[in-house]
């Protein structure tokens, strides 16, 4: 890794080992992942990219079986410490999940429930400003500013994801995890997405999990790839796609497998 | 088909022929057990749609005329009746007292015998004269003048206006009614009085009044302890053998005959406890134990119910475990879990074994003023009064049972109004 000149890294995972149960699905890995650069991780399906990301914001405590060995830090405190509550660290640590999954409530809800639960808005009409400003950076403002009070459920697929993105925006988090998060939706929506993950960038760490190599080699500047729980390869985008170090990389982007 | 299997790999099938007879005959076979099917359906729903009606009709039938009453008119020459009165006294709060004193019963069988004849004081009945007490109360004045009181027949005598009486009965009544002063008037009586020894005077309300406390106490303890116990093991209870046993436990009690859970709650809640006898409190108790795991079946259900995806969302953000659960899965829940009980609540109400058991069958004349204080629910009010020997306590059993399906309804449009108030369109 110490050939990519990087800035500050915002999470760091050293020597991380997951197990579920007996199986273990993430080996020995090691990454970095920073404010600069999109880091996306892809590879084969169950090669434990989805696992290891969410590890990094502990929704695998969800799961009773898994088990995690290994330091993950962010800002340099290690995240599985007993000082460290993990409802605070999943709101500086946001995730957006694989299908759309906005709550049952009005979109204005959607965006405000975090605020409200955290404590972020002094007022309503501090709490207002939250949701239009999440709303704006999540691209869907101008689409949905007249109808504050529909149901988020009531939107289309990309727009439901959009306002998933807002929704984890609106905490003002660190860091945002994505779990593939235009796969159940079509190239435009996609579009959509990528070009605002392309607007995010900068202001939080974002790492993306994708099927998609085009999509990896749009949005991302670094690029992991995994291979049944390893992790192969990490580097600048662009060298990984054009001049892979690992011929299972290179067997992999030139779609040999996978 | 066994000839071109028979025939090996090497050969070709035949090109399937659509048109041939066995395939026609296979789409007739398909198509006439999609009709039989459909008409043992709709059967099944026509022979319990006739059932339904059947039921309705026949408690209609029976039971209307539990809620009209024959009345007898009398003139009163109150100036020369014996009445041991001072008008004066009739003004405060002792007035019932002051009457009831006044020797009002022999005014009234005698006033009745003047204007009915010989036999007159028995065609009307024996608590008559609470009509001529309430009517001089209203209006004190009466006691100066002749005044024309509509009192309420006899047991005889209203069962002779609905034609099933002895011969006496119906030949007074066909000579009174000649005379013209008989008429059938709405019985109030029977909506806001209790239980009597005369069926003329018997009353569902009190009854009303005790199934309604001991629903709500029944409501108050299973719907929170069933919805917490069905929250916590769904969403917090680690998945050993111990909670294995307590689910097999809940589904067990859930079939277990009511009578058994009477007697539990006579062996702990009377017996141990020391609870007041035949009161809405025990009853109320006795039932939400039986109603209890009907709920946390169907709450956990609900609660499976909630996709995952929500939960995902929610700590994703940060929620904590317990916000997850009371801002998310609990309202999405809640319809589901609302069913369970109505289910439950509707079961408790006709309940009847389990009641006998802990003493709600006695004989309860005034209406329960809380709780504690004894008395009967309307599905036991109904057993008892079905085995009367008096003819005039048919009628009013089946007027018990419109009472008892009338309240069931209201209980259940209340809870699926809330049910489809709180449920999310998606």
């Amino acid at each position: 890794m110490n050939d990519i000149s990087s800035p500050p890294a915002k999470m760091s995972a050293r020597n991380v080992n997951v197990f579920y149960g007996e199986k273990q699905a993430i080996r020995n890995v090691s990454i970095d992942v920073d404010t600069e650069n999109v880091t996306a991780f892809i590879g084969p399906s169950g090669c434990g990219k989805s696992t290891f990301l969410r590890t990094m914001n502990r929704m695998n405590d969800t799961v009773a079986s898994a088990r995690v060995e290994g330091d993950i830090t962010l800002d340099g405190e290690d995240i599985y410490s007993s000082s460290m509550d993990v409802v605070q660290l999943r709101a500086r640590v946001g995730m957006v999940f694989q299908k759309p999954n906005p709550f049952p409530k009005s979109i204005y809800d959607n965006i405000a429930y975090g605020p409200r639960i955290h404590g972020l808005a002094s007022s309503k009409a501090d709490l207002d400003s939250i949701v239009e400003s999440s709303l704006r950076r999540a691209g869907l403002w101008e689409e949905v500013k007249d109808r504050l009070k529909d149901s988020g459920t009531a939107l289309s697929g990309g727009q439901q994801q959009r306002l998933c993105i807002g929704r984890a925006i609106a905490v003002e988090p660190e860091v945002i995890l994505m779990d593939e998060p235009c796969s159940a939706l079509d190239p435009i929506a996609t579009a959509k997405i990528e070009e605002l993950i392309h607007e995010l960038r900068g202001r939080y760490a974002i790492v993306i999990v994708t099927h998609n190599m085009q999509q990896a080699a749009r949005v991302s500047q670094r690029t992991a790839f995994f291979h049944l729980g390893n992790l192969v390869e990490y580097g600048v985008t662009s060298e990984i796609f054009t001049n892979p170090r690992e011929d299972k990389t290179k067997d992999y982007i030139t779609g040999r497998y996978g | 088909m066994t000839g071109i299997l028979s025939e090996g790999n090497g050969a070709r099938r035949l090109p399937t022929d659509w048109k041939s007879d066995a395939m026609q005959r296979r789409i007739a076979t398909r198509y006439a057990s999609e009709r039989r099917f459909r008409a043992i359906g709709l059967g099944a729903i026509i022979l319990s749609a006739g059932f339904l009606a059947f039921l309705i009709v026949s408690m209609l039938g029976n039971g209307l005329s539990g809620f009209v009453r024959t009345e007898v008119a009398v003139e009163f020459d109150f100036p020369t009746a014996p009445i041991v009165i001072d008008a004066a006294t009739l003004q405060g709060g002792n007035a019932d007292m002051v009457l009831s004193n006044a020797n009002l019963p022999a005014v009234t069988s005698g006033a009745a015998k003047a204007a009915l004849g010989e036999d007159g004081d028995s065609w009307i009945g024996s608590h008559a004269w609470l009509t001529v007490r309430d009517a001089i109360k209203d209006d004190p004045s009466i006691l100066e003048r002749r005044e024309t009181l509509y009192l309420p027949g006899s047991a005889d005598l209203d069962l002779a206006a609905k034609g099933e009486a002895s011969a006496e009965a119906e030949a007074a009544y066909a000579r009174l009614s000649e005379a013209g002063v008989i008429k059938s008037a709405l019985n109030i009586d029977f909506l806001t009085a209790s239980d009597a020894t005369d069926p003329t005077q018997v009353g569902i309300w009190g009854a009303l009044k005790g199934s309604l406390f001991t629903m709500l106490v029944t409501l108050a303890l299973s719907f929170p302890i069933g919805v917490l116990a069905a929250l916590y093991l769904e969403e917090y209870a680690p998945r050993n053998r111990w909670t294995d046993m307590i689910e097999v436990s809940i589904n067990n009690l859930a079939a277990v005959p009511s009578i058994i859970f009477g007697l539990l709650g006579l062996a702990i809640f009377l017996n141990v406890m020391h609870l007041p006898r035949s009161a809405s409190l025990v009853g109320g108790l006795t039932l939400a134990l039986m109603t209890m795991p009907v709920i946390v079946i169907a709450g956990r259900n609900a609660i499976k119910a909630v996709p995952p995806s929500i939960r995902d969302a929610a700590l994703g953000i940060g929620a904590s475990p317990i916000q997850v659960v009371f801002h998310h899965v609990l309202p999405l829940a809640l319809p589901g879990i609302m069913t369970g009980t109505i289910i439950g609540m509707a079961r408790a109400l006709g309940e009847t074994a389990p009641l006998l058991m802990i003493g709600m069958r006695a004989f309860i004349a005034s209406p329960p003023g809380g709780i504690t204080d004894p008395a009967t629910v309307l599905p036991v009010q109904i057993f008892l009064w079905s085995d009367e020997v008096s003819r005039g306590f048919v009628e009013k059993t089946s007027a018990a049972i419109i009472v008892l399906l009338i309240f069931l309804l209201g209980m259940n449009s209340i809870a699926i109004y809330l049910r489809n108030k709180f449920e999310k369109r998606w």
